[in-house]
């Protein structure tokens, strides 16, 4: 018991990094932290509202999954958010920020928004489809192909690169928007052939958004095989890990990088196409709505498992659609919402922190004991 | 030792905390499903008896919240609709912030299927969502404020409707008129200086239609006024408002009014000394010794009518659009440190002209159009003559074809920059 010299210098907590951590104990973290997370929101809620908590709570739940109609709408914004997160995934592993999904979403949105307008009378339907998902995905992987090729040959900074390129993606959509709008001098393009529904997704699986699933978990099952199992997979890791030893196992980091940014701005490209063609069937300013940088939450909460993306992009939406509820229910505004899942991000991502670190005591306390 | 005891104190919290919610998950799922079986007690009682005031149930879908004019008016009238029928809180359910994008659909629709018989949505943009929506709904009505496509959609569920803003907007111009002449008699100004600034939102008829009024009221009074207006392109857009504003004022403008949604505009007349009239709300809150009135509406009017209408069975019109007459438009008390003399009364007589249909704002003899009378321009033919259909009897019959303003004629006198 040498250390009881030191008491008094030492700080009050001293943050300890942990060797392993079971999975069950790792688990058990997170779920106190989910948790708590739903106390101080309870806590909250009633702050703001005095409403109590468990009506509350109800209102959500009702709001995300209390009608058949409400149970597809969350489905169709949690694969939304899915494909994105599941986009961000190999230039995340390549350790390459690319914060510049919302402007690939833009720019993917956009192209299918011109096929549905100029293409919508001349082509058949099949036909349109696939050609809005090829070009919008060679948009995306424009937007995703610039930056890669400033940073493999002249190392520029990705993170400032995409998230510029942010700014003018939603410029030339607000371009496209004046371009395109109807009636002139509303500022929005509405419904596009709204009459004619050529270039809307079919109903697959007896829904409007079926085939919006199935894309995106063909795409998602696509990305982990290819991130697992193929060869490309395993370069992008080791690039991610280190250059150099990349580059000493013969590697092409520079065409790495830029095959490996341009599958990543293709799939948020097409997220692009699923929202637009899938969903909103228009386009305007807020058709990314903040997707590329919640997908990027997502992705990294989840360690890119595939799995865990769903849930947690799931998890989000569901109380996104929840708080739409409580927002008409109890005369809350939408800003209630950010709130809560702002409480829920804050309470996830810390638990985090403490499966890396644990806390310890000034040690006078523990003697006190 | 120490770390046994950490690990023990750790389990022991999250035992307790595992506990306590562990039950409170339980009751909040049976909540749920005590909510969910109510709603659909409401939705079937709903559905056998469309008439039953204590059944119905109103859905509404704002493009802002009470924080914004614009939605706080609409709010207004919403609330005064449910005290005038005796409606519960449960029986409006109100959507707020709804932009103008697939989120409308998502909203009409779950409105629908929560039971609502009567739905009204409040902005521009919204329309073709309402119709897809109504489309998939006939049997319930949709409303829908500043739109056009209600008649031309061939559905019997889909109505427009819009008050005559324009003629408040007459009755602003007014106001400022009477406050131009006050400049000119005291000496502040010529009577060639007499130029008023117009913070405009977006270059469409609805504005064009709202400043046109506008100047038409001012000149009624102020012959030798002129206007510039300026576009911020957004309904509702702070800075921009402020800044624009403030350009007009650099561009020699003595008075400011405004077609866009936020106290901007007032606030840099505040600062810069300018006379101004707003538009929804009273704006002499943040700007005292500036603002002389605002041109407003009173949606109440319409919102009690057609719910009652609907649940006496009676049809409501498709396009709906009325001002003086009956209520549903107004301007807000003078401010009376800032209008000049005599202007309640010269408000008051055109406010009963208005309502009487004596005075007709857009009287095609108090303004020309490149020189020539409306009448002449359509007699050439041309671009104009589209406008055929909307004058006749020496005035152009603005909102009567649809609700929605048709009014986009540039006329004499006002510049667009």
């Amino acid at each position: 018991m040498n250390h009881n010299t030191v008491t008094n210098k030492e700080p009050l907590i001293r943050m300890v990094k942990r060797g392993h951590i079971g999975k069950k104990r790792a688990w058990t973290i997170r779920g106190i932290a989910m948790l708590i997370s739903l106390m101080v929101c309870a806590l909250v809620i009633v702050g703001i509202t005095g409403q109590n908590p468990l009506q509350v709570y109800a209102g959500i739940i009702d709001g995300a999954v209390g009608s058949n109609r409400r149970i597809w709408v969350t489905i169709r914004e949690t694969f939304a958010l899915l494909i994105v997160a599941v986009g961000l995934v190999p230039a995340f592993q390549m350790h390459f920020w690319n914060i510049g999904a919302e402007g690939q979403i833009l720019m993917g949105g956009v192209a299918s928004a011109a096929m549905m307008i100029y293409l919508g009378d001349a082509l058949p339907n099949w036909l349109l489809i696939v050609l809005i998902l090829v070009v919008s995905s060679l948009a995306g992987l424009l937007w995703g192909l610039l930056p890669a090729l400033f940073k493999a040959h002249m190392n520029t900074n990705e993170t400032l690169f995409t998230l510029m390129l942010n700014y003018v993606a939603m410029q030339i959509t607000t371009f496209a928007i004046v371009f395109w709008e109807n009636p002139a001098g509303s500022n929005t393009v509405g419904i596009i052939n709204s009459a004619t529904q050529k270039g809307w997704f079919p109903r697959v699986l007896g829904s409007n958004y079926g085939l919006n699933v199935l894309l995106v978990l063909a795409i998602t099952a696509a990305v982990s095989i290819y991130m697992k199992y193929s060869k490309q997979g395993y370069e992008i890791k080791v690039v991610g890990e280190s250059q150099n030893t990349a580059r000493y196992a013969a590697i092409n980091v520079k065409w790495v990088i830029v095959r490996t940014m341009m599958i990543s701005g293709a799939i948020c490209g097409l997220a692009g196409a699923i929202i637009v063609s899938g969903a909103s069937h228009t386009i305007s300013t807020s058709t990314a709505g903040g997707r590329g940088f919640t997908a990027i939450i997502v992705a990294w909460m989840s360690k890119f498992n595939p799995i865990a993306m769903l849930a947690i992009s799931g998890f989000l939406v569901f109380m996104q659609q929840g708080s739409i509820q409580i927002a008409s229910q109890f005369g809350l505004n939408e800003n209630a919402s950010d709130i809560i899942t702002g409480i829920l991000l804050f309470f996830m991502i810390g638990s985090e922190f403490f499966l890396k670190y644990r806390l310890e005591f000034k040690h006078r306390k523990e003697n006190a004991k | 030792m120490k770390k046994r005891m950490q690990v023990l104190s750790s389990l022991l919290l999250a035992v307790a905390m595992l506990a306590g919610c562990g039950s409170t998950a339980g009751e909040s799922t049976q909540n749920a499903a005590e909510t969910t079986v109510q709603s659909e007690d409401v939705a079937t009682a709903d559905e056998s008896a469309a008439v039953d005031v204590s059944a119905l149930k109103v859905g509404v879908i704002y493009i802002g919240d009470e924080n914004e004019g614009y939605t706080e008016a609409h709010m207004k009238g919403i609330d005064e609709m449910m005290a005038s029928l005796g409606l519960n809180e449960d029986q409006v359910v109100e959507k707020t912030n709804i932009p103008e994008d697939e989120s409308c659909y998502d909203a009409a629709v779950d409105l629908a299927d929560q039971g609502c018989g009567i739905i009204f949505a409040t902005s521009f943009g919204h329309e073709s969502y309402l119709l897809q929506a109504a489309a998939e709904y006939p049997e319930v009505d949709f409303y829908h404020a500043t739109g056009y496509q209600a008649a031309s959609s061939g559905m019997a569920n889909v109505h427009n409707y819009f008050t005559a803003i324009y003629e408040a907007r007459y009755v602003s111009g007014i106001v400022a008129g009477m406050k131009l002449n006050e400049m000119i008699d005291n000496g502040t100004i010529t009577e060639d200086q007499a130029k008023v600034g117009y913070v405009g939102a977006f270059p469409y008829a609805e504005v064009v239609s709202g400043y046109t009024s506008f100047y038409l009221g001012a000149k009624s009074v102020c012959p030798s006024v002129t206007m510039e207006v300026q576009y911020t392109n957004s309904w509702a857009d702070m800075s921009a408002e402020a800044e624009v504003a403030k350009q007009l004022i650099a561009d020699d403008c003595v008075l400011i009014s405004q077609h866009a949604d936020t106290t901007g505009a007032p606030s840099s007349c505040e600062e810069m000394g300018v006379p101004c009239v707003g538009y929804n709300v009273d704006m002499t809150s943040v700007a005292p010794d500036a603002a002389l009135t605002s041109a407003a509406n009173n949606w109440g009017v319409y919102y009690t009518q057609t719910v009652t209408n609907f649940v006496n069975g009676v049809v409501n019109p498709v396009d709906w659009a009325e001002g003086y007459s009956v209520g549903a438009v107004y301007v807000t008390d003078l401010n009376k440190a800032t209008v000049a003399e005599g202007t309640a009364d010269a408000a008051a007589k055109a406010e009963a002209a208005l309502a009487d249909g004596s005075l007709h704002v857009f009287d095609t003899t108090t303004f020309t159009v490149e020189g020539k009378s409306i009448e002449d321009l359509i007699a050439e033919g041309g671009d104009y003559a589209k406008y055929a259909d909307y004058v006749s009897d020496g005035y152009f019959h603005e909102s009567t074809v649809i609700s929605a303003p048709a009014f986009d004629l540039r006329i004499d006198g006002i510049t667009e920059k």
